[in-house]
């Protein structure tokens, strides 16, 4: 096995042309074990812990672009006012050693559907940034990165070099349910973006379909309403009605099957009842 | 490769390591380092819970290239020259060891936890502990050795 470990961007971009099978590997949380298990050995592992440029966060005319390389626990020590539902997510993630190593990165290049971020990125309209040494960067919206179940868009000789998002504007939250409170990949999860200067309702739906998914009728549906009533202005909460309506919609968007975790019925449950406790504490969050 | 790192404040040059086996193997295998132990092997456990450069992480994740270079500190590492570390005595009192296979990884994430917070609540406790299984103790008597613990050292530090 080939082991490269470039210590800057450009580096691993020419790395990732030479060797455009490798397995970028981050925090190992993925990677690992699939080696560990010997389900996988890759003829080639490219190590991006060291590569600076991808460690770092900033915040730049109103919008943070996060390195593909920052730790969940970074997310959450550093990010949470700022991203709340990001931050939530992390919490979920595994243990604290998971969240020392794991990297929203390494969760975008598994392009697991049960993965936490994508909820809360979906739902907070994230644009990923994604680069080659032989055409450079582009961006994609993340509601186009995710094809099938791990399975993204990104080109065999790219690699993910950061996640752009606004501050949130109003509240965000994400609930997931799992047989535990740690160490528990989702049964199936959501999140909710509530973004009061554009007037708008993101979701993301995760564990309940091929890809994680977003909700679209429940987003116009339930910033139709706020707007209509004018709640926006008033601050007040719609009705409970309006509530479980915007939940029975977010579980109408997912497209869950049976499997180990949790029978599709179920998934469809939770996904009403999330829905509905969701939008009821982001509306609350942000007033 | 020669992987060169730092373990328990002690240069170490291990050859033949492959890039790809994890930490956790170079730290039992090749370092004869077998404190920290190997259940899981896909950071479910916790039992192989060791610092990396400062950071509490299951060595059975980390590649053995990454460790290039790496400063780690393993179990072995905490105890002190009079013997015992007070964490690992609070937990041979508490009773909070029966079989015993988890107490390593347990120690070093109580460690990591008593380091960022003297006093810590029990849900703060269970929360730092929460990626690390016991299939014996049921956890109370866990959770009261770390109470045990964080009252030892703050009497050493009032002590200092």
């Amino acid at each position: 096995m080939e082991f490269l470990q470039p210590s800057t961007w450009e580096e691993a971009l020419a790395a990732k042309a030479a060797f455009p099978d490798a397995v970028p590997i981050q925090g190992g949380t993925d990677v690992m074990v699939e080696m560990n298990f010997d389900r996988r050995r890759p003829d080639v592992l490219l190590d991006l812990g060291r590569v600076r440029e991808l460690a770092d966060w900033a915040s730049d005319a109103g919008s943070l672009r996060v390195g593909a390389g920052v730790t969940y626990a970074r997310v959450i020590a550093e990010l949470g006012a700022m991203l709340p539902g990001l931050a939530l997510a992390a919490r979920t993630v595994g243990s604290p050693q998971i969240r020392n190593r794991g990297t929203v990165g390494g969760n975008l290049g598994a392009a697991s559907p049960a993965g936490d971020s994508h909820p809360p990125l979906l739902a907070a309209g994230a644009v990923y940034e994604v680069a080659s040494a032989a055409r450079g960067a582009r961006r994609i919206p993340a509601h186009e990165f995710y094809l099938g179940p791990k399975r993204n868009a990104l080109e065999p000789d790219e690699l993910i070099a950061a996640i752009y998002l606004a501050p949130a504007a109003g509240g965000q939250q994400f609930a997931k349910v799992g047989t535990r409170n740690a160490m528990v990949i989702a049964a199936c999860s959501f999140a909710v973006a509530v973004d009061r200067s554009a007037r708008t309702i993101g979701t993301g739906i995760g564990s309940a379909g091929p890809t994680p998914l977003q909700a679209p009728d429940a987003e116009r549906y339930l910033a139709g309403v706020i707007t209509d009533e004018g709640l926006w202005e008033s601050g007040r909460l719609p009705d409970e009605a309006v509530l479980e309506r915007f939940g029975a919609l977010v579980a109408d968007a997912a497209r869950p099957i049976d499997d180990v975790r949790a029978t599709a019925s179920y998934r469809r449950h939770a996904l009403t009842v999330m829905g509905r406790r969701t939008a009821t504490w982001a509306l609350r969050d942000g007033r | 490769m020669r992987l060169k790192c730092t373990v328990n404040g002690e240069a170490q040059e291990v050859d033949g390591v492959w890039e790809g086996e994890s930490l956790l193997y170079v730290l039992r295998e090749r370092m004869a380092l077998p404190g920290s132990k190997n259940a899981c092997e896909q950071g479910e456990c916790g039992s192989c819970s060791v610092y990396l450069n400062g950071n509490l992480v299951c060595s059975c994740l980390v590649a053995a290239g990454q460790a290039e270079g790496a400063d780690i500190t393993t179990v072995e590492g905490l105890a002190r020259e009079d013997g015992l570390h007070p964490i690992q005595r609070a937990f041979v009192e508490a009773g909070a060891v029966q079989c015993g296979f988890c107490t390593p990884g347990f120690v070093v994430a109580t460690h990591d936890l008593l380091r960022r917070n003297a006093d810590p609540s029990e849900m703060e406790i269970r929360e730092a502990l929460a990626g690390n299984l016991c299939r014996c103790t049921g956890y109370t008597k866990i959770v009261d050795a770390v109470r045990l613990a964080a009252e030892r050292l703050e009497l050493e530090r009032r002590q200092a």
